[in-house]
């Protein structure tokens, strides 16, 4: 296969992918339609376990192929271009919905998250969906600032970080709904299938304590490959402020948690807070923004 | 009365408590955030200072308000200056203390039992003995400390000691930033192909020196820029690859090398690396006057304005009379449309053109204002002739004539001497160990007191993490096991 049939493979997977996202998304939606329903019609008494299981079932199975699928585009995105696909915005993103997809499924897999599915697919949808119309560029070799093992490295691990801290922002998420809930009255009885409020609590903690390391480094390789390629190890770019902004937001929540002993709603906000500086470092920092990070033409 | 006495001093000692608290080092560490956010709002004069003078073209008035916030120098302003320094102070005054405290501690036996044992997390009642109970804890390695009826254990000593690093390899990173900007330089210099670069003040264009650097220790080693090559994609534009090919030598009487750089491959003299910035083209011209005579000739540095290297320059010759200035483009590959008039279409020399307006009259080169080296005032001048020029043309204008005999690549090359970056990077190193450790550490600690014939176990997870309960747990289906 040549190059740009590699290319093109890859596009074809991308849109495949979408359309498995879009099934998962709208089996889970009819989970979650069905057991809202079903609670309204019988007074939340009787609600037909079969067909929330059989939905569920159906959602999780395919947002595992939608998975596989984006994880093969992605390879053939890199043997496209010969190199780490991870050389401009587009790519960035269909990289970062793949590592968000994998943590839910790796976690997925000691804690029950299926019930996030619906935000998450939503969420990858959103992501894959901008990235294929506003973001797409086609295939191509790297601008030599590029150029660099520093870009599997740096680059890699601040984009896995993201993944997991909007996973981590989504059970915070979930655990501000929830809260509300429960402070007007009872949970729904939807609402009751899902996991307490505690556990959300720990959960999302536990995945910005482990990430928190891996976003440090993230940012300390920046520094060590911006002293090999700009000259100087920190220069208050805007990428670069915005790192250290989320970096200390991150860290307060964390130090907030441990000695302060924050949890559950304040901790659940500030951990929304901390995700979206990240998330804006990579929005308007990329799309709007001035600075070095901006070579790639998005 | 003895107010009076309290004043000064306690007052000290009290604002001097607040400032080296954990919490006010968190508030300045917050703060540092905040203050860093309008740096990525305003241009920087350290990074766009023509940016920064788009500002004060457009808005005078509000740019003089900026201004005199530091909104343009962000991170050299006294403000955020203020909040680093304080964090620092904070970080010294809050870790030393801790530091000698926890090398007490490190010796110390663990607090004993609460008499309330069933208010503490995971409290649990066991039939098990208490010699078991401390022989399981013994075995798990707690530290114990035992009265008759009851046993204090404390397990994970480490956190601390991370907790400790992390903090004080902050300050290692902070004093390493300091050592740079006060020990370090950086300068920059545009060279020609084919031209040489020799390491003294006077080769840059500009130069920003450390406090306390001294410009005579600047290391005497030179840069023969010989070769530049760029490639591009045909299509797109986009830089493929830059390699610049240099003979260097460490001072005036050492061996030469011939050495590669690299957009990300610097080249090294000691704690000095060279770096290859940004690159473009230098038109190759002579300039005569109506006798004929020679009155400027050699390549000048071009400023490219867009990813095509169309660049703007200006070609001074104040030797005339009256004096002459081209105001001028060139565009390695012309092309042109209706829209924009001429404009490059190409990054290579594949049909390079120089586009020259002639001005005559003054200069305004001798009034000792830094003057940008590409542009021309040419409020007091007067337009007498425009042309393009393809290379081996001439065009004569009214008083003289300008030939483009060739075009050369100039390299921008970024000289830094950046001597407290090790330690930065070290502390860095070392703060991430710290991090870790005092995140993934559980320390905690587990009584057990005799009541009756059971003995009562609980504990206290002190970060608060997870765990302590099934620890617990697991402690008290194995000691049941042992009977
Ligand atoms: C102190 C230095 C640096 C810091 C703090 C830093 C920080 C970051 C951060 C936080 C991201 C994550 C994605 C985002 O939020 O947008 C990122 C991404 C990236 N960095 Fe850096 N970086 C540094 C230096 C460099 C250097 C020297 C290069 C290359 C020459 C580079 C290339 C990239 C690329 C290609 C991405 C992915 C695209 C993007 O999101 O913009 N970075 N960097």
């Amino acid at each position: 296969m040549s190059r740009s049939d590699w290319a093109y493979l890859s596009n074809d997977l991308i849109y495949i992918t979408l359309a498995l996202f879009a099934l998962s998304f709208l089996s889970y939606a009819y989970e979650t339609a069905f057991s809202l329903r079903a609670n309204k019609a019988d007074g939340g008494k009787y609600l037909d376990r079969a067909v929330t299981t059989k939905a569920r079932k159906i959602a999780s199975i395919l947002f595992v192929v939608a998975t596989a699928s984006l994880t093969l585009a992605v390879i053939a995105r890199g043997i496209s271009a010969e190199r780490i696909p991870l050389g401009n915005m587009y790519e960035y993103s269909i990289t970062g919905a793949m590592a968000f997809a994998l943590a839910f499924l790796l976690i997925g897999i000691k804690f029950d998250l299926g019930w996030l599915g619906l935000p998450s697919s939503i969420l990858i949808l959103l992501i894959l969906g901008t990235a294929i119309t506003l973001l797409y560029r086609p295939s191509a070799p790297l601008v030599p600032a590029l150029q660099s093992s520093w870009l599997v490295i740096h680059v890699s691990s601040a984009i896995l970080s993201g993944g997991i801290f909007l996973l981590s922002n989504t059970v915070a998420g979930a655990y501000l709904w929830l809260d509300r809930m429960e402070r007007k009255g009872e949970r729904s009885e939807f609402a009751k299938r899902l996991p307490s409020l505690e556990s959300l609590d720990q959960l999302s903690y536990r995945l910005v304590a482990f990430v928190f390391p891996l976003w440090t480094f993230a940012v300390i390789s920046g520094a060590i490959w911006a002293e090999a390629a700009w000259g100087r190890y920190w220069g208050w770019d805007p990428k670069e402020t915005w790192s250290f902004i989320t970096w200390i937001l991150f860290a307060s929540y964390l130090h907030a948690r441990v000695t302060a002993g924050w949890k559950g709603r304040k901790a659940a906000w500030l951990c929304l807070i901390a995700g979206s500086s990240y998330l804006f470092n990579y929005v308007y920092i990329n799309v709007w923004g001035s600075g070095r990070h901006t070579y790639s033409g998005l | 009365m003895s107010a009076p006495e309290l004043g000064a001093t306690s007052l000290l000692r009290y604002l001097w408590r607040q400032l080296t608290s954990m919490r006010t080092a968190l508030i300045l560490l917050l703060l540092l955030g905040i203050a860093s956010i309008p740096g990525s709002i305003f241009p920087q004069r350290t990074q766009s200072p023509l940016k920064v003078r788009e500002y004060f073209d457009d808005d005078p008035s509000g740019s003089k308000w900026l201004d005199r916030l530091y909104l343009f120098d962000v991170y050299g302003s006294p403000w955020f200056s203020a909040v680093y320094l304080l964090l620092f102070v904070s970080l010294v005054g809050c870790v030393l203390p801790r530091s000698l405290h926890y090398f007490k501690e490190i010796f110390a036996a663990p607090p004993g039992a609460p008499s309330l044992l069933n208010t503490m997390e995971g409290f649990q009642v066991s039939p098990a003995r208490l010699e078991s109970a401390e022989a399981w804890l013994k075995k798990d390695k707690f530290r114990i400390s035992r009265t008759s009826d009851s046993i204090a254990a404390e397990k994970g000593y480490l956190r601390e000691t991370g907790n400790l690093l992390f903090h004080l390899s902050l300050i290692v990173v902070l004093l390493g930033i300091a050592a740079s900007s006060v020990f370090g330089m950086r300068g920059e210099a545009i060279v020609n192909v084919g031209e040489r670069f020799i390491n003294t003040p006077t080769n840059y264009d500009n130069l920003t020196p450390g406090r306390f650097f001294s410009l005579e220790s600047l290391p005497p080693f030179t840069i023969k820029v010989n070769n530049f090559s760029a490639s591009y994609d045909r299509k797109t534009s986009q830089a493929l690859d830059y390699e610049l090919r240099v003979t260097t030598k460490d001072s005036l009487d050492s061996s030469e090398v011939n050495q590669i750089v690299k957009v990300n491959e610097p080249l090294t003299f000691g704690s000095t690396r060279v770096y290859l910035q940004a690159n473009g083209y230098s038109p190759l011209v002579t300039v005569r006057d109506s006798q004929n005579l020679v009155k400027f000739e050699g390549p000048v540095p071009f400023l490219p304005q867009d990813s095509n290297l169309g660049s703007i320059g200006a070609i001074k010759v104040p030797d005339m009379q009256p004096q002459i200035g081209f105001v001028s483009s060139f565009f390695p590959t012309a092309a042109r449309d209706e829209v924009r008039g001429g404009f490059s279409s190409f990054p290579e020399l594949l049909d390079p053109r120089l586009l020259v307006s002639v001005w005559k009259g003054d200069l305004k080169m001798d009034e000792g204002v830094p003057q940008s080296i590409y542009r021309i005032d040419t409020e007091e001048m007067e337009r007498i002739g425009l042309w393009a020029l393809s290379i081996g043309e001439s065009y004569a204008f009214e008083v003289g004539s300008i030939t483009l005999n060739g075009v050369v690549p100039w390299v921008n090359l970024q000289v830094v001497r950046d001597p407290g970056k090790q330690y930065a990077l070290f502390g860095s190193i070392l703060a991430i160990t710290g991090l870790l450790i005092s995140l993934f550490i559980r320390q905690r600690r587990i009584w057990v007191r005799q009541v009756g014939g059971n003995i009562e176990i609980a504990g206290l997870a002190l970060n608060k993490l997870p765990g302590l309960e099934d620890e617990i747990g697991r402690m008290i289906r194995e000691i049941g096991d042992q009977k």
